[in-house]
């Protein structure tokens, strides 16, 4: 199996390097900027581009992954916000470059950082105990009829997960007091053990309880169901999960997972990383990855990376005042 | 007797020339980047994390859990000869262990430390070897009310017990308290005490304390004081060996206590530092003659030692069947788990038992080896006590102010390093303990999230710390520690603990 798959890399490389960027690589260490904790959707990710890049190799310089995960990934943008000039480190950024700002008044722009592709987006899904509830209906149901309004556990205050609690309350009129863990694998095992009655974690941090029958997916918060139908769970695929607006919930979210580098980097330098993503989107590597967690795939660079940006910005901007999240 | 038969396989998967040759790499690479204060099991385990990316996956995690232990071994060494912690759960070794260096008993001491690990180790082993699937959902029942009673228990424990003026003890607590809240809160999504540095965004990180705390201040009062580092008397031999192993049974409670309380903490994420304090603590309070603690007493290493390794071991549970990761090592080991494409969770035990028993089986080889490795090379590590001392101090600066850095690769920590240098150098000073600062700093932000958190869920109710019978217990003991000095006297005047307070006269 390895050899066809470095033989394809390989081949793809010789095609797209000769012409594409005759002028700049990298003459250092790359650096890989992860906003998250240690294991982590954004760690795991950038383990993924590390492996893909390194097995197919796709660059002469080795790559490092750096774990900038502190005061909940801001330390990652000041870091990068820092490192102007710099084309040793590209971040991999989901959607707290816009909330940080805005809830914890980071100064912090991403249009200070030079946009290099995105490659991915992440879906969100509401989840509760495999005891619990068995279709959203019921689960609607039961928290307007608790005594105590219904846990809901998710990553980090006033973020994504947050925002989604907020507009679940907005549509069904039931209360939850939302509880705001480390990370994505605290909020799965404390619905596992009972602590909280339900989540809305990525299905990559979901996944490896909802195989072993300990949570149960209800709904996914997008306009259209996961495309992957291979079998997930003995008898459930991604695509089996309804989406919220089946269910007579309408909220929908998407959160990208996009490659940056620092300001003021050369035209050479960022078309070198495009061309790099760009490949690493080819592996093989990427595609069992985006399957396994149930990503979807997307490539975006250049002009339509910005309009996407811009765009994704203002719809996150007008969630969070809806929401009552932006500082003042 | 399942499990028996398991772990057999595991052996199997295990004896192979390749997968025994990549352990000894794995142990020496590891004792090498335990002995670097600072530099420790986490960033060992990171550097080394990609050169196993093309290995299978159980001969790669056999060798990064073989760093692990030796750095977990090695990190015991510059805490007893320069008392400078490696990782968080060996600050509690430092109270005896360098007093006994400098007393010249530096053979010693390492070999009790290097002894206790390896029976903490082992305890914990046969403990996930045999209540692997209990255990598990034993951790499921943690939600922020029981996380919080742990962390009540421990810092109560810590004023209850300790022998030092306990308004001290809470002064050094509260301060360490208020720095651990510095940079993001979790719970509110909003900075505090940054005071719009960019550099304190991300908090205080406890390693730079530690280093800064122990390493740099003894540094400094070493100089003040004008003392070599006394190590005449660490020439040893297989002799010094012996005699600590035939004193071994003496100290069978210790060890049976410390490996109870470190595979209890363990098996309770993040527990691990928890455990060290706290096996510490109780062995001080139980024994005979509690003052002698803190001025080189043998069993002062023999307790945190013990616990910390037994639940340093036991940590892995949880991450392996819950994903939860106890330690930072264990956090970095997880992400490797997920680059070989193994998931950790409860299905890992069923998918993976080839992977699951050939690391646990690793566990039982690494430590043995490990033992004998580190034990044959105590002399030439006591021998680093024979050098003057100013030629190690600045070896030992320069390698501290590299720790601080490497940890999150930041100039920055190296000034804060050098700060709480200063800081510890006055606490030293001025008589207070340093010990409930570092375990405030470590433990405070989680102590305040699940605290919060059990408020929330419970609309501010505090009988939630009573809601059932393992938070309740949990609270009520660690209610019980903290006044126990009060319950101490009260039982002293009828005449209950009579004969244990003449003694300890």
């Amino acid at each position: 199996m390895r050899i066809p798959v470095k033989a394809v890399g390989a081949a793809t490389a010789l095609l797209l390097s000769a012409p594409a960027f005759a002028g700049w690589e990298p003459t250092k260490p790359v650096e890989i900027v992860v906003a998250a904790g240690a294991g982590g959707a954004s760690d795991q990710m950038a383990r993924m581009m590390q492996a893909a890049i390194q097995k197919n190799n796709l660059m002469k310089q080795p790559i490092v992954v750096s774990l900038k995960g502190g005061a909940s990934g801001a330390e990652a943008l000041m870091y990068m916000k820092s490192g102007e000039g710099d084309p040793n480190k590209v971040l991999i950024a989901y959607s707290l470059i816009y909330m940080l700002p805005l809830s914890a008044k980071i100064p912090f722009n991403w249009r200070e950082l030079t946009p290099v592709s995105v490659i991915a987006l992440d879906q969100f899904v509401l989840w509760d105990n495999s005891a619990g509830p068995k279709t959203v209906k019921e689960f609607v149901d039961a928290a307007k009829a608790a005594a105590a309004p219904f846990k809901m556990g998710g990553t980090g205050s006033k973020r994504e997960d947050h925002v989604l609690t907020v507009f679940l309350e907005q549509k069904t009129g039931a209360k939850f007091s939302y509880l705001p863990y480390k990370s994505g694998g605290e909020a799965a095992t404390q619905l596992v053990g009972n602590h909280t009655e339900s989540n809305v974690n990525n299905p990559s941090e979901n996944l490896e309880v909802w195989r072993a029958g300990q949570v149960r997916p209800l709904c996914v918060f997008d306009k259209e169901r996961i495309s992957y139908t291979s079998k997930v769970t003995d008898t459930q695929s991604w695509a089996d999960i309804p989406t919220c607006k089946e269910e007579g919930v309408d909220v929908q979210y998407l959160m990208l997972r996009a490659m940056f580098l620092p300001g003021k980097v050369t035209p050479e330098q960022q078309a070198f990383y495009v061309e790099l993503f760009h490949k690493v989107t080819q592996t093989a590597e990427y595609r069992d990855y985006m399957e396994k967690q149930a990503l979807k795939p997307i490539f975006l660079t250049g002009k339509d990376m910005v309009q996407f940006l811009e765009e994704d910005d203002a719809t996150n901007k007008s969630l969070m005042t809806e929401a009552g999240f932006v500082a003042k | 007797m399942e499990a028996f038969g398991l772990l057999l396989h595991g052996f199997a998967v295990l004896l192979t020339w390749k997968t025994l040759v990549l352990m000894m790499v794995g142990l020496v690479l590891g004792i090498f980047v335990g002995v670097l204060p600072g530099l420790g099991g986490p960033n060992g385990v990171a550097i080394l994390l990609p050169l196993t990316f093309t290995m299978d996956p159980t001969s790669a995690i056999v060798m990064l859990s073989c760093i692990y232990w030796g750095a977990l071994f090695g990190g015991a060494i510059t805490s007893i000869l320069f008392n400078i912690p490696g990782e968080a759960w060996s600050v509690a070794t430092t109270f005896d262990g360098y007093p006994m260096a400098q007393q010249g008993r530096a053979a010693e001491a390492l070999t009790a430390a290097f002894t206790s690990s390896f029976i903490g180790s082992l305890v914990a082993v046969l403990l996930i070897t045999f209540l692997a699937p209990m255990i598990s959902s034993f951790a499921l029942k943690f939600g922020p009310p029981e996380f919080f009673a742990v962390y009540l228990l421990t810092f109560c424990s810590f004023v209850g017990l300790g022998r030092e003026a306990k308004h001290k003890t809470v002064i050094s607590m509260s301060l360490g308290l208020l720095l651990a809240g510095v940079g993001m809160d979790t719970v509110s999504g909003q900075l505090r005490m940054t005071f719009g540095s960019a550099e304190l965004l991300r908090g205080i990180n406890f390693l730079v304390a530690v280093i800064g705390l122990f390493g740099i201040s003894e540094i400094l009062l070493t100089m003040e004081e004008r003392l070599a580092l006394r190590g005449h008397a660490a020439s040893i031999s297989l002799r010094v060996v012996l005699s600590v192993w035939k004193d071994l049974p003496k100290y069978w409670v210790t060890l049976l206590r410390s490996s109870f309380i470190g595979c209890w903490l363990g098996i309770t994420p993040g527990g691990a530092i928890a455990a060290s304090f706290m096996g510490y603590n109780l062995a001080k309070r139980f024994a005979k003659e509690p003052e002698s603690f803190g001025k080189g007493r043998i069993e002062g290493v023999f307790a945190p030692e013990t616990a910390a390794h037994a639940s340093g071991t036991s940590a892995l549970l949880p991450m392996l069947a819950l994903g939860i990761p106890g330690s930072g090592t264990a956090a970095i080991l997880l992400g490797g788990l997920m680059v070989w494409g193994l998931n950790p969770g409860p299905l890992l035990f069923v998918e993976h038992k080839d992977f699951v028993w050939g690391l646990i089986a690793s566990m039982y080889l690494g430590n043995v080896v490990g033992l004998v490795l580190v034990l044959t090379t105590v002399p030439i590590f006591a021998s680093i006590l024979r050098v003057p001392f100013a030629a190690v101090a600045p070896m030992i600066v320069v390698s501290c102010a590299i720790g601080a850095y490497a940890i999150q690769n930041a100039m920055f920590d190296i000034w804060l390093m050098l700060g709480f240098g200063v800081v510890g150098y006055v606490f030293k000073k001025i008589g207070t303990p340093l010990a409930p600062f570092t375990l405030a700093l470590v433990l405070g932000n989680r102590a305040e999230d699940a605290f919060r958190l059990s408020m929330i869920g419970s609309g501010g109710d505090l009988k939630v710390f009573w809601s059932n019978g393992l938070v309740g217990s949990i609270t009520t003991l660690a209610i019980v520690l903290l006044c126990w000095p009060a319950i101490d006297a009260l039982l002293g005047r009828v005449g209950w603990t009579q004969r244990t307070r003449t003694t300890s006269r």
